[in-house]
């Protein structure tokens, strides 16, 4: 399974009006090409953060779902996230981790996710359910998007095929921050 | 540690962050902001976490959601924050109020602190983070400064805080 195979059968499940905020690299690629909305935040630079910013926005709008989709080499990068999300409990936050083993945006070298057991990190920090799946299927996506948060599931995938799993993300960085808080509510 | 002239701004200021509309505090503590932070958290009102970076996240994703965000860290965390201040809230157009510390304060501090306190207003300048390092008699004033240019600018705004102000 693929980064764009994995990312093409989560999205038509997630619920409507979740807030996705996609880390940097390959992953804000594929999660555009998949599906794009108002509620989509893609990250371009400061990887790491997608689940900072992720646990931000579950703090500061309870009433919202809000669904990470991370990389192994994301996670790594940041791991206090998730001890950060563990401690504030948001039951509102989904967490995605799209684990290939390696940088795939930079060429593919490798993370040492083979060896750190991240869904354990997770367990251990504290998030109210987390588990692995060597593939995902259907029922697999709707019942962990149907789980309380903080919830926490690694998918392995393929590294690959060559090349982006989709173009760069055409949004202007200033226009994606107008357009979520605009669907939020927020002022603009 | 501070005497009780020091300890009493405290509330005064969360009192003017919160009539000047910040209604989300994160951060990673400095002994010469203990007070602010201890008072935040007698509110209810502050999220710790574990680096500085992750701060601007969380502070990021606060913004996003309608808040507008306070990042409180010490002057060494910066450094940490560079890339997060420069890919994610001045790329994206994300403002938060940073209340940096400023340890190393003309070069009388620990030897860690002394680099980073030279190059502090440097940076922020390069980085063109607007910043004022408030006094006693100025800090309602800055603190309104503070949030008006974080409204138009929709950049991240920096309050130094110095040693005596706070603690």
């Amino acid at each position: 399974m693929t980064l764009a195979d994995a990312v093409g059968l989560l999205a038509p499940r997630i619920p409507a009006g979740t807030i996705c905020v996609h880390a940097n690299g390959y992953v804000s690629r594929a999660g555009y090409a998949a599906r794009d909305r108002e509620e989509c935040f893609y990250m371009i630079g400061s990887m790491g953060l997608a689940a900072s910013i992720g646990l931000g926005l579950a703090l500061a709008r309870p009433d919202r779902r809000v669904l990470v989709l991370d990389g192994d080499g994301n996670v790594l990068m940041n791991p206090g996230a998730l001890a950060s999300i563990g401690a504030a409990a948001p039951p509102n936050l989904h967490h995605v981790c799209f684990d290939n083993g390696a940088h795939a945006s930079t060429g593919g070298q490798r993370t040492i996710s083979d060896r750190v057991r991240l869904e354990e990190v997770a367990r251990a920090c504290g998030y109210r359910w987390s588990g692995r799946v060597e593939t995902l299927d259907a029922v697999t996506a709707e019942a962990f998007l149907a789980r309380e948060g903080p919830a926490f599931l690694l998918v392995r995938i393929a590294l690959g095929p060559p090349g982006p799993p989709g173009p760069r993300v055409p949004h202007a960085p200033e226009a994606m921050t107008a357009r979520l808080r605009r669907a939020l509510g927020a002022a603009t | 540690m501070g005497g009780s002239g020091t300890l009493n701004r405290a509330a005064p200021f969360v009192d003017r962050l919160q009539a000047a509309g910040f209604d989300f505090f994160v951060g990673v503590p400095c002994s010469l902001v203990g007070p602010v932070i201890a008072e935040l958290d007698r509110r209810g009102l502050y999220l710790p976490e574990t680096r500085e970076d992750a701060a601007l996240g969380v502070a990021a994703g606060a913004y996003l959601g309608g808040r507008l965000p306070v990042v409180v860290m010490q002057n060494s965390g910066l450094g940490v924050s560079l890339n997060a201040l420069g890919s994610l809230h001045l790329l994206y157009g994300i403002p938060c109020l940073l209340l940096v510390t400023w340890r190393g304060y003309r070069g009388e501090d620990a030897p860690e602190h002394l680099v980073m306190g030279r190059a502090l207003p440097n940076l922020l300048d390069l980085f063109r983070i607007p910043h004022r390092a408030p006094g006693p008699e100025t800090l309602e004033a800055d603190v309104a400064w503070a949030a008006a240019e974080m409204r138009e600018r929709r950049t991240p705004v920096a309050l130094l805080i110095r040693p005596g102000l706070f603690a």
